[in-house]
Order: C-alpha cells, then structure tokens, then sequence
C-alpha cells in the first residue's frame, strides 16, 4: 500500500488528481489516500480508498503499513515518513495557486531534495516519473535515519533558557 | 530543590505540533503543560511523560485558526488569555503559529521566559508569526543557519 497523505489543513486537489491519474494507468497498485476534504469543489479520487481525516494513531498505522508515502512538502509529513524510515514523493504546494499561504514549500523541497529518502516532483508532470522510480526499486531504498527528537544542541539552548536564574 | 520551572508549551496542528514534540527533551523535570489545536494527542504527551520521569503534563485543547479565520482567532485567544492566568508559566514555548503567537506575546506581558523556534518549513525567510515574535521572543530562533541574524533570529540547531 502507498499512502498519500496532504497535512491536516488546506485541500490539495492538484496532487490527488496526479495520483488517482497514475493509479488509473497502473492497475493493482494499492493506495489509500488522507485528503482534507473542504467545500465542493475538493476533487474525490475515483481508483482509490480515501478519508478526509484520520486519527493519529490510525495515521502512524498507515505510515508503517506503506511501501512509501506521497504527500505535500509539508514538514509534518516529511518528519513522519523520515521517522519511519519509509520513502517520500512530494509535491510542493504553490503560493500562486493558493495551495498555500506562499511558496515556502517549494524552497523546503529544494533543500531537503539532497536527503536520502526524499523525492521531490516539481510539478504534476514529474510526479508519475517519481512514483514508477521509487516504486521500481521496492524497499531498496536508502532513508536517513533520524532519532526521535530535535538535535541536542537545540535542546540545550531551549534548557538554558528554561533554566536560567 | 526549589519547584519544578512551569512551561507551557503551545503549538498549531499539522507540522507545528510535529516539530514541538521533538523538543520534548528540552522540558524534562519541568511542569509542562501542552496546548494544541487536537484533543487527540493527549494520551501519546502522557505516555511520554511517564516514560520519561517526568510528572503528568497538563493539556488544553483550542479551535486552530489561521491568519484569516478572524473569529476564531478572538476565540483562541480569548482561551489563552484564560489560560495564561491560570498556568502563569515561567517559560512558554513555541514552533507557532497563530496561537505560538499569542501565547508568547501573553507570556511576555505576564513576565514569563520566551521561546520562539521558527518552523523548519521557512528555509528562506523567517514565518510572518516569527518575525512579529521576534521582539517578545527571549530566545529567538530560525533552524536555518542562512535565516539567522547577529541580532537575531538566531540559529541553534534544528529538529531535524
């Protein structure tokens, strides 16, 4: 199962839409999609399983249940995936298409495009080239391992604060 | 030993909640008290709590809002402005946004210690929150080194 998931917030029909295109082109892949359902207007994915929202603990179930994720480039997901040593497309939201409140996704993306674990489709286009490579090399690949909390000299800072006199 | 220092540590849904419980470290042997905008994680921050030694954390829930959500705004601080007068922290600390925002300007007003870390998600310039935050903030932090200011933002690490 490939788990797409677009954050808590804000609908993000142009990635649905790129996703349930490509599940079309490619019967018998298996994904189940969280997708922020808001007003009418929200696509709803015809070739496969959805909700609009989902319970944390369902969330991380469905995380570690998946072959890979494919999500915004929202720092949420990104954590989550990196945490779970699983692989992840994303697509960046777009300020000028009001996916968003600006384009800071699409600068997250490019710095963290060089992690190993995290594909990053520029556009709609690129996202079916994405998801057939990852797909392509099954579970062999490379995430970075990360521990479960910040590093230690932010906390350190944070404690000096905490516990200045 | 004198009481344990109390932090009220305060955080929007999605990636904003994420980043601010990997900073749950940074708050050991405090008396912590959570705000989020879900009521579902109260459970999870008290495991950890536990697992880690340290005492029950508190948890209030409030309404999300963003930016533009005006009412709800009102309404969430409305909550935390009630919440500050009960809690009186020593420290607040938040990775935003609008609620991070309020809480760490009503924290200030109260005489409390504040931390601002500015979400991993602005690579290039500091949040709108952050930036307002900034002069209220006693420690005022962006996670990338090409953000920091001599003045501040300044860069400390990140949660990554």
């Amino acid at each position: 199962m490939i788990f797409l998931t677009i954050g808590s917030h804000e609908p993000f029909d142009r990635l649905v839409r790129a996703v349930d295109d490509w599940v079309a082109m490619h019967p018998g892949v298996e994904v189940f999609g969280q997708i922020t359902e808001r007003g009418a207007a929200s696509y709803a994915p015809k070739n496969f399983p959805w909700v609009a929202k989902i319970a944390p603990g369902e969330y991380q179930a469905k995380v570690d249940a998946a072959e890979f994720l494919i999500a915004h480039a929202g720092m949420g997901s990104i954590i989550t995936a990196l945490r779970a040593n699983k692989p992840i497309v994303v697509l960046p939201r777009r300020g000028d298409l009001a996916e968003t409140r600006n384009d800071h996704q699409i600068a997250t993306a490019a710095k963290l495009a060089s992690k190993p674990g995290i594909f990053v489709a520029a556009t709609e286009a690129d996202l079916p080239a994405q998801l057939d490579a990852v797909r392509a090399k099954g579970g062999q690949i490379d995430t970075a391992l990360v521990s479960p909390f910040a590093e230690d000299r932010l906390i350190a800072a944070i404690r000096g604060t905490i516990f200045s006199r | 030993m004198s009481r344990r220092p109390k932090v009220l540590a305060v955080a929007s849904g999605g990636g904003h909640w994420i980043q601010l419980c990997r900073l749950l470290p940074a708050w050991d042997g405090c008396a912590v008290i959570y705000v989020a905008t879900d009521p579902a994680f109260r459970d999870e921050m008290r495991a950890i709590a536990r697992s880690r030694g340290n005492p029950e954390p508190g948890y209030y829930v409030i309404p999300d809002a963003n930016r533009w959500q005006k009412l709800k705004l009102l309404k969430q601080l409305a909550l935390l402005i009630g919440i500050m007068l009960k809690v009186r922290p020593d420290t607040v600390i938040t990775t935003g946004a609008a609620p991070g925002y309020f809480a760490l300007r009503l924290g200030k007003l109260l005489g409390a210690r504040t931390v601002w870390v500015d979400s991993i998600a602005n690579a290039e310039e500091m949040s709108l929150s952050g930036r307002q935050a900034g002069p209220y903030a006693s420690l005022w932090l962006t996670q990338w080194p090409e953000v920091a200011e001599p003045d501040g933002p300044h860069f400390a690490g990140s949660v990554l």
